[in-house]
């Protein structure tokens, strides 16, 4: 049990961030005491000096790493977006700048607004879906019963398993005339008519949606579970004395102490959900008639089927924008809420 | 004080998860040494994707041998099919590109076009006897930069017992593959299957029956394409003798239900021979895929790989690997390919004399000597071509549009 909340208090903080922390944070400044005499005052900065020196020295790595990992293809996706990037570039090094001409391409061709709309459904409906489910399950796991550890473990199951492995599974689940879900309907009487999950316009983007939900369980409730375990026992048994419902204790108690919680949970939720392309791609690819398509799935397309990669990375840099977006939104709001 | 640490916290976890993939994939792996001579004899770096047995023994032991022809060693590394492009791009740009290169054919002229590969000619390596499609995919602006051994394309598999039982043979036109196709639904059973996914490999299934019609790449928006994707929404929407799935299937997947007695007919190519042949119980034969009216020609799409001679810059080891794509081509390692590999012999007049041998390969060879290449037309722009194509017929099949109007909006984009 002690394993799974370090894992997740430890996850949503992670390591590698810690140096953007320490990059912004001010190195403290010494007091100087007023009034000192020359010699002292120069050992004094001869030793701030070194001080400097030292905390720069620190900071090199974090600054390296921060540069060569995040500040490097960033700038570089923004600029190949300006430029015709294409198979030859490779090889010749020649991407001659087009100005905005990747960006109007992408934006005014007859994909790009199903592709928006299918992006902002998928996101939140997959998020809506996994947080529920996974709220409820984390809160079901705080009772103590036989076999809670095994299930929860087992729960961990679709984040184990590689995606291309699982997307093959629920491809067979989701089959039209013989996939085991349209048989179990069929056979409960719930839906004869083998609805296509994968093959219907109607309904690829629900599947899709469907499998990503089930991808994005464990995470929710691992996270949850673990922000569940700080809230003091004390809380709930005032709660009780006071006569609080169940109910009442999860509004009351449970929910605002999770709040911080919750807002990591949904911000990484958003973030990796609005990029998810495995799922979709070895789910539809995409289809059919683009029913599925969203922004990551044709960037994808674009870059890498199509060999325009200028294209892709535009259609790419509009992904990170809206992230970015919602970053600051919540952000913003997180500041207001910390403020009242 | 914890308002701040807390919002510089969330700041650095969004900006790493944000980071995190871009950071991935700017480091792609980097190529190999290119391999020198340690005991005086050169080493050749070969790369191709025929890295699944049985093919990746054949290919092994042919270029072996015709590196002992040419007296070089050969250092092979066989990747998987979908990241060999993106293999080569990184090799073109880190200039560590191997010394014989294998392309999958619509993607040579993409790479010729980037001045990455040689041409031929340079090696005095000319392209006589070979079918004409295979030529064209394999020369970018006039000149060849590559040689195809063996070629592949898609013809119509038909189960014997289920045409038998109901009376039906093979279907030869148009009408006669819809009434067949209608007679053989019955149940969970679907008269024909075939692939019709949105991605390249869709578009390569519906290429038969949109060039044996008269339809063209350069513009899909014409009568004669869109007859032939109303025959596809006939056989899928209207009679349902095509499963929805078919949207959604893989070539593999349809060899699957063909296998397993779904489908009685099957649009797919000769690489499914071993698995077909591996079901004893299973009688299938294959014919040319029918065409619009009695008579008419078909025009087959050309699959297969290409061998190059990448831009190295050591002239000598060039010359060398010219030999090897020389050797791999002979007439000999043409048939010997074609029959391990269920493939067929690019040379016209080995096809004949290969037809014998495999009766099931009939179907597949006559077809052939009118097949086009998908990049022969269009050359680096064909991806954008077969983007439109798979966009309209998954279209007009999803009852989106009507088969004219899916192909006007997939062609104006």
């Amino acid at each position: 049990m002690a394993e799974y909340r370090h894992l997740s208090e430890t996850a949503p903080s992670g390591s590698p961030p810690r140096g953007a922390g320490t990059v912004q944070r001010p190195a403290p400044a010494p007091a100087v005491p007023p009034g000192e005499s020359s010699p002292r005052v120069r050992r004094w900065e001869s030793y701030r000096t070194r001080e400097r020196l030292a905390q720069l020295l620190f900071l090199v790595p974090a600054v390296i790493y921060m540069v060569a990992f995040f500040g490097f293809p960033v700038v570089k996706n923004f600029l190949m977006a300006f430029q015709k990037y294409s198979t030859t570039t490779f090889y010749t090094g020649e991407a001659p700048w087009i100005g905005l001409g990747n960006y109007r391409a992408v934006v005014s061709s007859s994909v790009f607004d199903k592709a928006l709309v299918n992006t902002i459904l998928f996101t939140v409906g997959s998020i809506a879906g996994q947080f529920v489910i996974g709220l409820a399950l984390a809160v079901f796991f705080r009772r103590r019963f036989p076999l809670n550890g095994l299930l929860r473990s087992l729960l961990l199951l679709p984040w184990l398993i590689p995606l291309i492995v699982s997307g093959a599974v629920w491809r067979w689940i989701l089959d039209k005339d013989n996939g085991a879900l349209n048989r179990f309907l069929a056979a409960t009487h719930i839906a004869t008519g083998h609805p296509g999950w994968l093959t219907s316009t109607s309904l690829a983007l629900v599947a899709v949606m469907m499998v990503n939900i089930w991808i994005g369980i464990p995470f929710n409730v691992t996270i949850l579970y673990g922000g569940l375990q700080d809230i003091p026992e004390e809380l709930y048994e005032a709660a009780s004395l006071d006569g609080a419902s169940g109910w009442q204790r999860f509004r009351y108690v449970t929910w605002p102490m999770l709040r911080p919680v919750v807002s990591v949970v949904l911000v990484l939720g958003v973030v990796y959900t609005i990029k998810v392309l495995d799922v979709i791609l070895g789910l539809t690819n995409g289809g059919p008639a683009n029913a599925s398509q969203t922004i990551a799935t044709q960037s994808y397309h674009l870059s890498f089927q199509q060999f325009d990669f200028g294209q892709g990375a535009a259609l790419g840099n509009i992904l990170i924008a809206i992230s970015l977006l919602f970053a600051i939104i919540y952000l913003r709001a997180n500041r207001r809420a910390v403020d009242e | 004080m914890i308002r701040s640490t807390r919002s510089v916290r969330a700041q650095a976890v969004l900006a790493s998860m944000l980071a995190l993939p871009l950071a991935l994939s700017a480091c792609g792996g980097s190529g190999g040494n290119s391999g020198s001579s340690s005991d005086g004899t050169t080493t050749l770096r070969v790369l191709d994707y025929y890295n699944n047995d049985p093919g990746k023994t054949v290919w092994q032991k042919a270029i072996e041998a015709c590196g002992q022809e040419a007296g070089v060693k050969i250092s092979r590394e066989a990747v998987p099919g979908a990241s060999l492009i993106q293999k080569v791009l990184q090799q073109a740009s880190s200039r560590t590109l191997p010394d014989v290169l294998m392309l999958d054919n619509p993607d040579l002229q993409q790479i010729a076009q980037t001045g990455a590969l040689t041409p031929l000619d340079t090696f005095g390596i000319n392209a006589d006897g070979f079918a004409k499609g295979v030529v064209d995919a394999s020369t970018y602006q006039g000149k060849l930069y590559g040689l195809q051994p063996v070629t592949n394309t898609i013809g119509l598999f038909y189960n014997k017992d289920m045409l038998a039982k109901v009376g039906v043979t093979p279907p030869q036109t148009w009408d006669e593959l819809r009434t067949a196709a209608k007679k053989l639904t019955s149940g969970s059973t679907y008269g024909l299957a075939f692939s019709a996914p949105a991605n390249y490999e869709g578009t390569w299934q519906f290429l038969p029956f949109m060039w044996s019609n008269g339809g063209d790449e350069k513009n899909i928006a014409t009568p004669q394409t869109a007859q032939a994707l109303q025959l596809w929404v006939d056989l899928m929407v209207t009679d349902k003798s095509v499963s929805k799935s078919a949207l959604n299937w893989t070539q593999a997947d349809v060899n699957d239900q063909f296998k397993a007695g779904k489908a009685a007919m099957m649009v797919n190519g000769p690489w499914q021979f071993p698995v077909l042949d591996a079901d004893k119980s299973l009688h299938y034969a294959v014919v040319k895929i029918p065409a619009p009216a009695a008579g008419k020609p078909i025009v087959a799409p050309l699959g297969g790989e290409t061998w190059t001679v990448p831009q190295t810059g050591n002239k000598d080891k060039q010359a060398k690997a010219a030999k090897i794509v020389s050797c791999l081509n002979s007439d000999q390692n043409q048939i010997s390919l074609g029959q391990q590999n269920q493939t067929i012999p690019t040379k016209t007049a080995l096809l004949g004399k290969f037809a014998s041998s495999n009766p099931n390969m009939k179907g597949f060879t006559d077809q052939i000597p009118t097949a086009r290449a998908r990049t022969g037309e269009l050359g680096a722009d064909w991806p954008k071509a077969a983007t439109k194509i798979y966009t309209a017929f998954q279209a007009a099949l999803t009852g989106q549009a009507t088969p004219t109007k899916a192909l006007e909006q997939a062609q104006n984009g």
